[in-house]
Parts: structure tokens; C-alpha cells; sequence
């Protein structure tokens, strides 16, 4: 372990990784197919792409866990079983962190500077320097179990950075952790690029990319671009639309655009829509359109996930089928979903603190916060999962408290990633969703072929859902969530990590059911899927903090002077203006 | 100076998992309390001798010798006897499963026993628990043979047959049992625990950030196998304790002796355990895996409660690479017999080698374990 060794690649011209034509198959299955990339030092390279892409695979490969069944990776010009062996090697941080819960801070520094083959003698030095770059100090000698989601995430960033590494590797640093602790890391990443260090961030989130200098996108397997995230966006000038102030329900409007020829990809965006064209499309088709409309036709700066979407060939189509075949929901008197005062402690541990709103019929409605502010466990209370310590909660008038079986007829529930039976097939789950809602005889018969015809899923009845490719289980969930037909829809966490055109895709379904007057609550701590929701109540440390739609949020946020750029921004503004002033806060949730 | 450095990550990891281990209640319920619950189990509830079987005894006649022989069955330590005129009144109760079984004294009793003739007495056992019925049969012809030569029934054996059982002279199960429950305890330690702790790193993503760390495999492995061998002799030790001191065990061979066989059983019990985990990387399949491939086997094919020689051919074969096996047979020599060093020698070696075999998978299967 000589101290000069990691100098061997450092340098100027020198790359911190290079990966030649590498492949690795699980399997059979190709996890990566023909990677050929360069990784700077002093530079982020953003490795992006929906979950399933391959990123975790390219980074096991990059520390040394995996080997490549094709190709060559080298890191620092050597192989990287080699170049982590040594002191200034790699940096790696695992998801979740890689650390010891029932260990102090400390602890965890200390085996992994013992792991790392560091004296004993600079831990002193070594540990002050870490805990002062992370914030950290005052907390060192708590267990690892016992610190918040960001906190862990900045221990697991000082546990990689033991050693000074010259690469440092962070598989998704940003799941599970609030967007001020997310701001939080960017900065730290941001003081260690200007130290020279190789910096590799993946994610699934692609507003993380615009933030990198360099990105390496990763679609099922394959490399589908690398470079600035400004080269590809570049491609999309002068053919991002904005359609502002239509007379029309925004979301009406949409499908409309979607079906448009001349449109790649569209989404609801602000109080309007926004339309990306196809290259070389005329622009007249939108025009038209937006005259229609009687909304005003704005040109806007393109977005890298709009990019992404049309480098995959556009979105899908802006009709949905199953939303068609639903018979429309008779209005409601009460309204679907409604919560008083709604409160749950843990113990001694306040999760909900009074919540209270009520959804309107056909409304989508966002329940948003970091992971730990409280969303999942109202959502569980609203859904009869979990009884209330206080207050009360209300589907369409039933009390969940009084008539929770009659209630949860009217609900249709979609867990987080299309938690599906795994060893049932196809149509075996399609079978159980409409036995356990009551379903019996031609009804169910009937209900499981609608299903089938409108979502395609004829070729695969017989097939496991996981092997379904990603937007085949994505309806198939859609399909036993909807056999019952439910006036209330709920969905968990919904999109989190898919790839964008399967988004989209669910999106236009949840649209169009909407438009058939169902409800639907939908929880998120990915903060862009706020722009899919009508209103969005924003919780935090178990209170909602702020309600209303997300472009009287963005305003609300912006109040104070201070420019705001998207929903995530929004937030963090909101949480520090909650902590200043909590009576303000209370107001606002009411 | 170059070992103790080279041996740093060792020191870490060592003295990390031994953190783990204090901080973590479910390491010491399995270490310390468990083993108690299974002793105490061992000891009262899987007693394999009769004692105080309840039965029923009809006596159809009212003369002085049935009633004699019914006070001897009244008198017996292995009976409780409920008494009866009439059969009926007590075969209802054998099949209700109160009573496992019952003895009629017949009518003509007397009258048999004043023409010296054998008197027919009629047993009834309850063949649903083979093993208990076999135990009424014998014991009760024990009593009536017994009474029968008191009166001048048969002549009295011409040899008296003195039997005397070597090792455990009371013929007590519990003797045998309990040095035979601490591999049992062992098992559970070696290998559910392992299986479990390791899993756990899998499943919090702690093994991949050590695997990305410059220490070596062999360090990572040592690192695991250390405290819980440690663990593992600290448990045999109270165990042992518990077995001498509160079960009335005799330890007749030596306490090192007892720590050699323990210690070479630990390394296929820790290399089980290991090898379970790096392949199945979850703690409740790899706790499944650890039952089936660890306790049962050591439950059922170890001689600890079946005997080994009376298994089927195939089952027999299957025993050989059972580590359990050889630890019961050398725990209940050191325990019954003493330091029979022959014997001993030939355990250890068959489960260091049984031993070596899994820990050289385990090394084999951790390296490529991020693979598939």
C-alpha cells in the first residue's frame, strides 16, 4: 500500500476510467451491451437512466465487484480490482450507504479507514477533516441507525472518501434522502470536483443530469448517449412549445396535443401544456390547435428529459384505452376523500401531525415530501391500511373507521413498483384481483377479457410478471387495481425510476380515468411528478406544510424575491419558510 | 510490524462484528437464551424413560389375591392406576387417550392361581404411541412375573440375569440427551447465526461497500468466522454448566476435551452457516436453508435422538457428512465415558474435514458472488 501509487493515472491528459466495448450478461440476459465511454477527472459525469437501465451494473464494474464478460474497463490505467487496492483508489458508495446501523459515526469511520489500510495514527486528522466537510461532528457518537435518511447519506459519502480516492462512485445518493440534504450533497460533490476528483453520480431522476457535466445515458442496456447534457437538449432548439392560458382543462388539452403527427412528446407543465415537435415538423398542426384552444403558443427552453423521450422515438399516443371502456362515475355528494384532523403517533413519535383536506371528484391529488415527512402514513390511514391515533378519515362519505370493507369497495389501490404475484402468472393475477373485489361468473369473466383486450396483455397470459418488459407489468397493475371499477383511485409512489415514455403511458391512463370522473391520490417524493397532480399538499416532519396547485406553490415560494426553479426548489423554500414561522405553516395546511 | 499491519482490517472487522454482536438482542437470545429453553426442553419434555404411565386396572373379581396383585400394580413407581370393576368403564378413557391402557384381572383369578395354574391376565395397550404401549406391555408382565414368583406361582429363574448398563447405569435418557442437545445448541449458534448476520450484510448493502474496500476476501471471511467461533465456545461452556450443574449430568472425560470436539465442530457448523448465506443473501430464505440443512439434520440424523446403527442403509450413508453426528457421538463420550482419545480423534478429524470442504465453497462462491 504505497502512498504514490494512485498517482500512476493522475495525469493531466490521463482519464480517471475508460470503459472499451464492455458487456456483461446475467443470465443469458444482456445487462450492458457495447459500453464504450472516458471518465474525467475534475468533472461529474452523470450516469442516467430509468431503473433496470444498467447503471447499478456499470458501477459494480467500475469498483471491481463485477467483471466485464466483454470488453475492458480501466480505471486510473489500471484494472479496477487492481486501482481499488490502493490508498488514493476508489471511493465507493453503495445504495443505502453501505453502512453499519447499530455502529456510532464513528465507528463506521474507523472500519473503514481500518478496511482501507490507513494508520491508526492520522484518524485524528482524517476523521476531523470528514466529519467538518459532512456536517457531521456534533453527531459522532450516534448509532448509524439512528440518523436521518440525509445524515446517513453524508456518513456514507465520508466512509467512500476515506483515503482521498481519486474516483469516487455514488450509486444513486439521492434516493430515500429530502431535497435539502439532496442540496446538501450536491454542493459537497461540487467542492470535491474542484479538487480534481473523478466524481460518477447515477440516478434515475433526469433532472439530476442537466446538473453534470458530462452524461452517460443508459437505455435497457445500451450507451443511448454520451456527452454534455447541453450537446443533446441543443438538438431540441426551437422545437419546445409551451401552450399557455388555454381556455380548456389542461389535461383535455393535452391528449389532444399528443395525438397531434407533428408532436414527439407533450405533458402538462404549469396551468398549460408542453409540446416538443418532431425534427422537421411543421409547427402549424400546434397552432391550429392552440387556437382552438384559446391558448397562446409560446416557444420554451428544451428540458434533457424532453430530449431523452425524443431520442427514444416520442411519447406514446394521448388516449387511453381502458379509460374509454370505463363507465363514467356518477357524481358524488361527498366528497371521495376527505381527512379531519387526521393524526397517528408511533409511540412517542408524531408521523402525522392533523391533516386535513378533502379531494374533489375527478381531481388528481398529490400528497409530496421527502421520505419520513408523513405521506406514507396518511395515505395508509386514508386507505384503511392503518387506524388513526385521532381525527378522522372519509371515502366517498364512508368512514374508514365505521365502514372500512364498504368503504374499501370503493378504492382501488396500486402499491409501489406494481407489486404484483410474482408466482402467479398473468392471468392468474388478474383472476385474484377480481375474486378478492367479489367478482364472480360472466361479471368476472367479462371485467378479466375487457382487461386483457384494452391493455394488450393476450400474448403474455401465461408469463410471470416479472418477465413482462416494464410497461406490460405497469398495466397489468393498472388492470387489477381498476378490475372493480373504484371511484377512488390510490397510487403509491406510481412512476418512481420508470422510464419516461412508460410514464407517460401511465400518466395518459390516469388522465383519462380522471376524465371519467374518478379520483385519484397519488404520493411522491419525486417532485416533478407534482405538474401531474391539479392541487399537491407538501408534507413535511409529519404536517402539511403548504396546499394548493403547483403553480400557486412555485408562487407562493417565490414570494419572498428569491427566483425558484421547479418543484423541488419550491419545496426547500416552503420547509425553511414552515421552520421560521410554524403558525404561518399551520394556516396554510388548513 | 509488516503482520500487525497487514492484520489492521482484520483487528476492524473482528472488533466491529463483536460490537454487532453485543448491541444485537436476537445474537444473544440465540446464544444464551435459547440454549437454555432447549436444555430445559430437552430435559423434562423429550424424556424418553416411563414413569407414572397412567393406566387402568379391572379387577373383575372381589377375592384377596386379585386385589393383591392389583395393589402390586397400585404399588409400581411406572404406573398410576386408575381402578375399575368393569372394562367398560375404562377402555372409553383409552380411547379418550386419558389412559394408555389397562390390565383385567379375570373372574376366574383365584381359582386359577389355588390350582397354581398361570393366571390369564389380559393386556391392553393403545397402539397409537407404539413406543409407550411396548413400555406398558413389559412393565406390566414385569409386575405380574414379579408377584406371580412371590407366591410361589413359577419357580424363580434358575440364573438370576443381573443387567447392568454401562455409561449411564440408571439408564436415564436425559444423560444421553443432553450432551447431545448442546449440538443441537451448537447448530443453532454455528449456522442459523451466521447464516442470519451474514444475510443481513447482503440485504443492507454493507458487504458490497466491504467488498470495494482493498481487504481481502480471506480477511472478510476471518472477520465473521472469529467472534462467532468465540460466541460459540462461550456458548458450549454454559451449556456444559447448565448440563453438569442443574441436570445432574456426569462430565467424566476433561473440560479440554470438551473444548477440543467443540471447537472442530464449529468449523463445519460457522462454514455452513457462511456457505448459506453467500448463497442465499436474505435473511429468511437463508434462515429456511438453515433449518432444513442444519437443525433438522442435526435433530434427526445425528444419533441424537435416533439411533444410527437402526436407520436404512441409505439414510445411514447420508449421516456420514452430517458434522452433528460426530459431535453427538464425541460429546456423549467425553460426557459417558471420558477422554477416550481414539474415539475423539476420529470425530474431530471427520468434521474439520467436512469443515474445510465448506469453507474452501464458501471462499470459492464469495469471490464471484456479485456475479448472476
Amino acid at each position: 500500500m504505497a502512498g504514490g501509487a494512485g498517482d500512476a493515472g493522475a495525469s493531466a491528459d490521463g482519464a480517471a476510467a475508460v470503459l472499451e466495448g464492455v458487456g456483461k450478461r446475467f443470465g443469458g440476459r444482456d445487462a450492458l451491451q457495447a459500453i464504450d465511454a472516458r471518465i474525467a477527472y475534475g468533472r461529474l459525469t452523470g450516469l442516467v437512466g430509468p431503473d433496470g437501465a444498467g447503471k447499478t451494473t456499470l458501477m459494480r464494474l467500475l469498483a471491481g465487484l463485477l467483471e466485464p464478460d466483454h470488453g475492458r474497463v480501466r480505471v486510473a490505467g489500471q484494472a479496477p480490482a487492481v486501482a481499488r487496492d490502493q490508498a488514493a483508489g476508489i471511493g465507493y458508495m453503495p445504495q443505502r450507504f453501505g453502512l453499519y446501523e447499530d455502529l456510532s459515526v464513528s465507528d463506521n469511520l474507523r472500519l473503514y479507514a481500518r478496511l482501507r489500510g490507513l494508520s491508526r495514527r492520522d484518524d485524528g486528522a482524517t476523521f476531523a477533516r470528514l466529519l467538518e466537510f459532512t456536517r457531521l461532528a456534533p453527531f459522532s457518537q450516534r448509532l448509524a441507525g439512528h440518523l436521518s435518511g440525509g445524515m446517513k447519506q453524508k456518513l456514507g459519502l465520508a466512509c467512500a472518501l476515506m483515503g482521498r480516492p481519486r474516483l469516487l462512485l455514488l450509486d444513486e445518493p439521492s434516493v430515500g434522502v429530502d431535497p435539502v440534504s439532496r442540496r446538501d450533497l450536491w454542493r459537497m460533490v461540487e467542492s470535491l470536483i474542484d479538487q480534481g476528483m473523478a466524481v460518477v453520480w447515477s440516478t434515475a431522476y433526469l433532472d439530476e443530469a442537466e446538473r453534470c457535466a458530462q452524461v452517460l445515458l443508459l437505455h435497457a442496456g445500451t450507451l443511448a448517449y454520451a456527452g454534455p447534457p447541453g450537446d443533446l437538449t441543443a438538438t431540441l432548439a426551437g422545437r419546445c412549445f409551451q401552450l399557455v392560458h388555454p381556455a380548456r382543462p389542461r389535461r383535455e388539452l393535452l391528449a389532444e396535443v399528443l395525438d397531434l403527427d407533428g408532436v414527439s412528446d407533450a405533458v402538462t407543465a404549469g396551468e398549460g401544456v408542453r409540446a416538443v415537435l418532431r425534427a422537421h415538423a411543421a409547427l402549424d398542426g400546434l397552432v391550429a390547435l392552440a387556437g382552438r384552444a384559446g391558448a397562446r403558443l409560446e416557444p420554451v427552453a428544451p428540458r434533457f428529459e424532453d430530449a431523452f423521450v425524443d431520442l427514444l422515438g416520442g411519447a406514446p399516443g394521448g388516449h387511453s384505452a381502458i379509460a374509454e371502456r370505463m363507465p363514467p362515475i356518477a357524481p358524488e355528494p361527498a366528497a371521495p376523500v376527505a381527512c379531519e384532523a387526521l393524526t397517528r403517533r408511533f409511540g412517542d413519535f408524531v408521523a402525522a401531525h392533523e391533516v386535513s383536506f378533502a379531494v374533489r371528484q375527478g381531481e388528481i391529488f398529490g400528497l409530496l415530501g421527502p421520505n419520513g415527512a408523513g405521506k406514507s402514513t396518511t395515505f395508509k390511514m386514508l386507505c384503511g391500511l392503518l387506524r388513526p391515533s385521532a381525527g378522522r378519515a372519509m371515502v366517498t362519505g364512508l368512514d374508514l373507521r365505521g365502514a372500512a370493507a364498504a368503504a374499501k369497495r370503493r378504492i382501488g389501490y396500486m402499491a409501489q413498483k406494481f407489486s404484483l404475484y410474482g408466482l402467479l402468472s398473468v392471468q392468474q393475477n388478474l383472476e385474484f384481483s377480481a375474486g378478492v373485489y367479489g367478482l364472480g361468473g360472466d361479471d368476472k369473466r367479462r371485467r378479466i377479457e375487457q382487461m386483457i383486450d384494452t391493455f394488450q396483455l393476450g400474448p403474455y397470459l401465461r408469463a410471470a410478471p416479472a418477465e413482462l418488459p416494464l410497461g406490460f407489468r405497469q398495466r397489468l397493475a393498472l388492470a387489477c387495481a381498476l378490475m372493480h371499477r373504484p371511484a377512488v383511485l390510490f397510487l403509491d409512489e406510481p412512476t418512481s425510476g420508470v422510464d419516461p415514455l412508460t410514464r407517460r403511458e401511465f400518466w395518459t391512463h390516469i388522465n383519462g380515468l380522471v376524465a371519467r370522473g374518478v379520483t385519484v391520490l397519488v404520493t411522491t417524493h419525486f417532485m416533478d411528478e407534482a405538474e401531474y397532480c391539479d392541487r399537491v399538499a407538501l408534507m413535511s416532519g409529519g404536517r402539511v406544510i403548504a396546499l394548493d396547485t403547483p403553480v400557486a406553490l412555485m408562487r407562493q415560494a417565490a414570494a419572498d424575491g428569491a427566483a425558484v426553479h421547479g418543484m423541488e426548489a419550491a419545496f426547500i423554500r416552503l420547509v425553511e419558510t414552515a421552520a421560521e414561522h410554524p403558525a404561518a405553516a399551520g394556516g396554510a395546511a388548513a | 510490524m509488516k503482520l500487525a499491519t497487514a492484520a489492521r482490517p482484520l483487528f476492524a472487522l473482528v472488533y466491529k462484528e463483536s460490537v454487532q454482536i453485543v448491541r444485537d438482542p436476537s445474537a444473544v437470545l440465540i446464544a444464551f437464551v435459547l440454549p437454555v429453553i432447549l436444555l430445559l426442553l430437552f430435559a423434562y419434555a423429550v424424556s424418553l424413560d416411563i414413569r407414572q404411565v397412567p393406566i387402568g386396572v379391572v379387577v373383575e373379581s372381589d377375592d384377596a389375591q386379585a386385589r393383591s396383585l392389583a395393589a402390586a400394580f397400585a404399588g409400581s413407581r411406572y404406573f398410576a392406576v386408575t381402578p375399575a370393576r368393569d372394562r367398560r368403564e375404562v377402555a372409553a378413557a383409552v380411547v379418550a387417550g386419558r389412559l394408555r391402557g389397562f390390565v383385567v384381572i379375570p373372574q376366574d383369578f383365584a381359582t386359577r392361581v389355588a390350582r397354581r395354574a398361570w393366571p390369564a391376565i389380559q393386556i391392553v395397550t393403545d397402539g397409537a404411541q407404539p413406543n409407550t404401549a411396548r413400555f406398558v406391555e413389559n412393565y406390566a408382565n414385569g409386575v405380574i412375573g414379579g408377584w406371580a414368583v412371590a407366591h410361589g406361582l413359577a419357580p424363580p429363574a434358575q440364573v438370576e440375569l443381573e443387567p447392568r448398563f454401562w455409561f449411564n447405569p440408571e439408564l436415564e435418557t436425559r444423560r444421553a440427551l443432553i450432551p447431545g442437545s448442546i449440538a443441537i445448541v451448537m447448530t443453532m449458534i454455528g449456522t442459523l447465526l451466521t447464516a442470519l448476520v451474514v444475510a443481513r450484510e447482503w440485504e443492507r448493502g454493507t458487504m458490497e461497500a466491504i467488498l470495494a474496500t482493498p481487504v481481502s476476501v480471506t480477511s472478510i471471511l476471518l472477520g465473521k468466522l472469529l467472534p462467532y467461533f468465540v460466541l460459540g465456545l462461550a456458548a458450549t461452556i454454559g451449556s456444559a454448566l447448565i448440563a453438569t450443574h442443574a441436570f445432574g449430568v456426569p462430565l467424566r472425560g476433561s473440560w479440554s476435551a470438551l473444548l477440543l470436539v467443540s471447537a472442530a465442530f464449529l468449523v463445519p457448523a460457522l462454514g455452513q452457516g457462511l456457505l448459506i448465506s453467500v448463497l442465499a443473501r436474505n435473511q429468511f430464505v437463508a434462515s429456511q436453508i438453515a433449518l432444513f440443512s442444519g437443525f433438522l439434520p442435526a435433530f434427526l440424523l445425528s444419533g441424537f435422538l435416533f439411533e444410527i446403527a437402526s436407520m436404512p442403509a441409505p439414510l445411514r450413508v447420508l449421516t456420514d457428512i452430517v458434522p452433528a453426528r460426530y459431535f453427538v457421538s464425541a460429546l456423549q463420550t467425553v460426557f459417558l465415558a471420558g477422554d477416550v482419545w481414539p474415539l475423539l480423534v476420529d470425530d474431530a478429524l471427520a468434521m474439520l474435514g467436512i469443515g474445510a470442504v465448506l469453507i474452501a465453497l464458501v471462499r470459492h462462491n464469495l469471490r464471484k458472488s456479485l456475479e448472476g
